[in-house]
């Protein structure tokens, strides 16, 4: 039977959102809730640990950068679907976490006078990314985690795997999750609930992501009842280190570094006149898949195909101090010295623009549920994200919702967990799948559904294209027999992973519906047979609702308050 | 980049709690190439050949700091150490020393966060107000910066607690990586714990404990040197003084 616990604000994930919340929790109560922050990492390893390049705020708006600026550039960025209103929040609310951040002990890059220091970022008119080195998403965890831990309210619950969101219907009363280390099943009772586990990525074989970023967490909350928001916009990275997928930081080509084919051309001349490398990362990595494509990128050695990144010219000083972290893992993992050698590098799956369908303030359609972060879709990034905006959502949007989740767990009471359910979620894991051995090796489905996703899903996409990825999902999702050769209770990840690849086969089918319903290009969703905008039938983002016959897909316009949508150039 | 495929043994260390709990160690055969790291020829195993095997990673680039385990006799982070670096034909991997066991490779981190915790690893301010609910920024200069920098590097890997020899034989000496981050934040030109901050660790089983072997700053992956912070702080307490 399950453990039962109970904690006032329940928060899943630990990465720059869900530590941002738990914070705020605790602050907005004064230390008086209990904050359980429940991830199914060890907190510090959260993948947030892996953004790069930097943070977007405008800080200096007596030097020229403005709130106006900064909004513009990412409703542009987007091809028009963000929401605007929320897009004017989160500029305006960005100052204020940087610089609390920076109270709390972020070594944020420093101008000669001692103020916070700034770089430029794709589609990003300004330098406005905060930056230190590039580790910024390392230092940020790190201070946040480390301001957590003055909180006595705050509990980490690490390596427990939150399996589901239990509601009553229409309002949240708490989740299961299970201990990795003892294997118990638990059932915690919570007032309120941040969701905040992050994207996705791992459903493609070639990712940044670290092997943790699985949707679970749009999947429970998929499954009790919210919707996923435009899952077809995916967004694929420019430099993706080549053949392990690393992610080379955009702040490599803000300091000076560009990008070569074969034949030596820097050829975003020729997509992107003005911007160049700086263009927004929807633009830049199609111009590279297009010259892959076409025959002009470098052959690598198992047929993956890669173009150069040279940052030979941006010198050996600003390399060592701006760029330490890449220059390390080229010369560790691919034996390359930046200094004098080009880096490989292709487009790889990034960032998840779609996600938890949120209000503007964060809230999901169930009462006492929020989401923030990466999992959650505001949308501030509509159909393309820029860069350095993302950990800045995290940030922004950990706040609000943890405030709010606090805010309604000093008004509200916990209820009681539907037994029913818990029962069926504990059987459903342990009796359902525990020992037996399955007929097919998990990890081979899981590798097929990165190479389907990979194939037809990627950066250019079409219609049969699409229909015969859905039929491989569709097939994967028979294939995967529901069992787990590990037997063990005890730290048993076979357990975990099996359930991450229903998670996943669950997503894509997602994903997969939305982007062949969308039958236009806007951002990040290219399709070859429909290679225009189309404002008048898709300014609109998708809705999909889960049944169990699948998706069912819905359309709501974007909140536009300033800009109607233009030509997107660069 | 890439290379000819080889085979390489992989000597691993099983461990059970739940099964009779007596370790024994597996033997796999692992084909690899020059860019294979000891990670990548573990989750071949877990992938290919025994899905039991339990073993902790995310990030696979020395940045989360997950997969620190004993590899061939050293602490290291799995995703960081290539296979053709450590030139042996059978690769010995076991988990970190000086921490319980979970499962396998997993080493239970709840002690070593713990003593994390116990260093007060943010920043003392006197005026809580204006640090929670101003809107201003602290002055930093560049100088004073690199004072800590380097201490902040720290990704909590564990490597430096499982080479400590002092960790081995004293489970209240605090270890090099609680040490390093509490000189982290004593040292930031905007802390203001000052003096108070130094008394956790003026005891027998506190800094004067350290016997210099310097095994931590030699393990680390990320460039930290804990024997320097240790010995700061050793001269911050003799003397009494911030001398910085």
């Amino acid at each position: 039977m399950a453990e039962t616990l109970e904690v006032d604000v329940a928060i899943v994930g630990s990465g720059l959102a869900g530590l941002r919340a738990a914070i705020e929790a605790a602050r907005t109560s004064n230390g008086k809730l209990s904050v359980g922050v429940f991830t199914k990492t060890q907190v510090m390893r959260s993948h947030s640990v892996s953004a790069e390049g930097g943070t977007a705020a405008v800080l200096y708006p007596e030097e020229g950068d403005s709130f106006q600026s900064h909004m513009y550039d990412t409703v542009k960025g987007s091809d028009f679907l963000a929401d605007q209103d929320a897009v004017e929040l989160l500029v305006k609310k960005a100052p204020e976490e940087i610089l609390q951040l920076e109270r709390w002990g972020m070594p944020w890059a420093r101008r000669p006078d001692g103020k916070i220091a700034q770089r430029f970022f794709g589609g990003q008119s300004y330098p406005r990314a905060c930056f230190a080195e590039d580790k910024v998403g390392f230092f940020e965890m790190s201070t946040l985690y480390d301001t957590a831990l003055k909180w006595d309210c705050i509990t980490f619950y690490p390596e427990w795997v939150v399996t589901s969101i239990l509601t009553d219907g229409k309002r949240f009363v708490g989740i299961t999750a299970i201990e990795m280390k003892t294997g118990d099943f638990h059932a915690v009772k919570a007032k309120s609930c941040v969701m905040a586990t992050g994207g996705a990525g791992r459903l493609y074989s070639f990712a940044t992501y670290g092997y943790s970023s699985t949707p679970d967490g749009l999947v429970m909350a998929y499954r009790a009842g919210a919707a996923l928001k435009d899952m077809e916009f995916v967004q694929f990275h420019p430099t993706g280190l080549v053949p392990s997928g690393i992610l080379i930081t955009e702040a490599a080509r803000s300091e000076g570094g560009i990008l070569l084919n074969a034949k030596g051309e820097r050829f975003l001349k020729r997509y992107a006149p003005e911007r160049l490398e700086m263009a927004p990362r929807d633009i830049v990595s199609r111009a590279m898949y297009t010259e892959i494509l076409e025959g002009r990128g470098f052959e690598g050695e198992e047929g993956m195909k890669y173009l150069h990144l040279d940052l030979t010219q941006i010198g050996a000083e600003k390399l060592k101090t701006r760029l330490a972290g890449i220059r390390e893992i080229c010369m560790k993992l691919a034996g390359i010295d930046p200094i004098s050698e080009p880096i490989p590098v292709r487009p790889v799956a990034h960032y998840f623009m779609g996600g938890i369908d949120v209000n503007i303030m964060g809230k999901t359609g169930l009462e006492g549920l929020w989401a923030a972060g990466e999992v959650a879709c505001v949308s501030i990034n509509g159909a393309n994200r820029l860069g350095s905006n993302s950990t800045t959502e995290c940030l922004v949007w950990g706040a609000l919702t943890g405030r709010q989740a606090a805010e309604y767990a000093m008004r509200n009471g916990v209820r009681e967990l539907p037994k029913e359910k818990v029962e069926g979620e504990e059987k459903r894991i342990f009796d359902g799948l525990l020992g037996k051995a399955p007929r097919e090796n998990p990890y081979d489905v899981r590798n097929e559904l990165q190479q389907t996703m990979e194939r037809r899903c990627h950066i250019f996409r079409d219609e049969a294209g699409l229909l015969e990825g859905l039929r491989e999902i569709k097939a994967l999702r028979e294939r995967l027999y529901k069992g787990v050769a590990d037997s063990s209770r005890i730290y048993n990840t076979n357990l975990v992973n099996v359930l991450e690849l229903e998670n996943m086969i669950e997503v894509s089918e997602v994903i997969v519906i939305s982007a062949l319903n969308r039958q236009e290009s806007r951002g990040a969703h290219a399709r070859t047979d429909y290679p225009r905008r189309d404002d008048v039938n898709f300014l609109k983002h998708t809705l999909a609702y889960y049944t169990v016959e699948g998706p069912k897909l819905e359309y709501i316009s974007p909140t536009i308050t300033e800009y109607l949508p233009t030509e997107r150039k660069y | 980049m890439s290379g000819k495929l080889q085979e390489v043994r992989l000597r691993v260390y099983r461990y059970d709690p739940s099964n009779g709990g007596r370790p024994r160690y597996d033997i796999f055969s692992v084909p690899v190439k020059k860019d294979t790291t000891v990670l990548s020829a573990l989750l071949y195993v877990k992938e290919k050949l025994d899905p039991t095997l339990s073993i902790r990673f995310s990030c696979r680039m020395a940045t989360c700091g997950s997969c620190g385990m004993m590899i061939n006799g050293l602490p290291r982070l799995a995703c960081y150490t290539l296979v053709s670096q450590l030139k042996s034909k059978t690769i010995t991997v076991q988990p970190l020393n000086n921490f319980p066991v979970v499962k396998d490779l997993v080493a239970d981190f709840t002690d070593f966060f713990g003593k994390h915790r116990a260093m007060k690893p943010y920043l003392l301010r006197i005026d809580t107000y204006e640090q929670e609910k101003s809107n201003i920024s602290y002055r930093q200069t560049d100088e004073e910066l690199l004072k800590y920098i380097q201490f902040a590097y720290c990704i909590r890997c564990g490597l430096c607690y499982a080479a400590c020899p002092v960790v081995a034989t004293d489970k209240r000496f605090p270890g090099p990586q609680a040490l390093s981050q509490l000189y982290r934040y004593y040292i930031d030109s905007r802390d203001e714990g000052g003096g108070e901050r130094l008394e956790v660790v003026s005891d027998s089983h506190g800094v004067l404990r350290c016997h210099f072997a310097g095994s931590c700053s030699q393990v680390c992956p990320k460039g930290v040197d804990p024997a320097l912070a240790i010995q700061l702080l050793r001269r911050e307490l003799l003397f009494g003084r911030r001398t910085g």
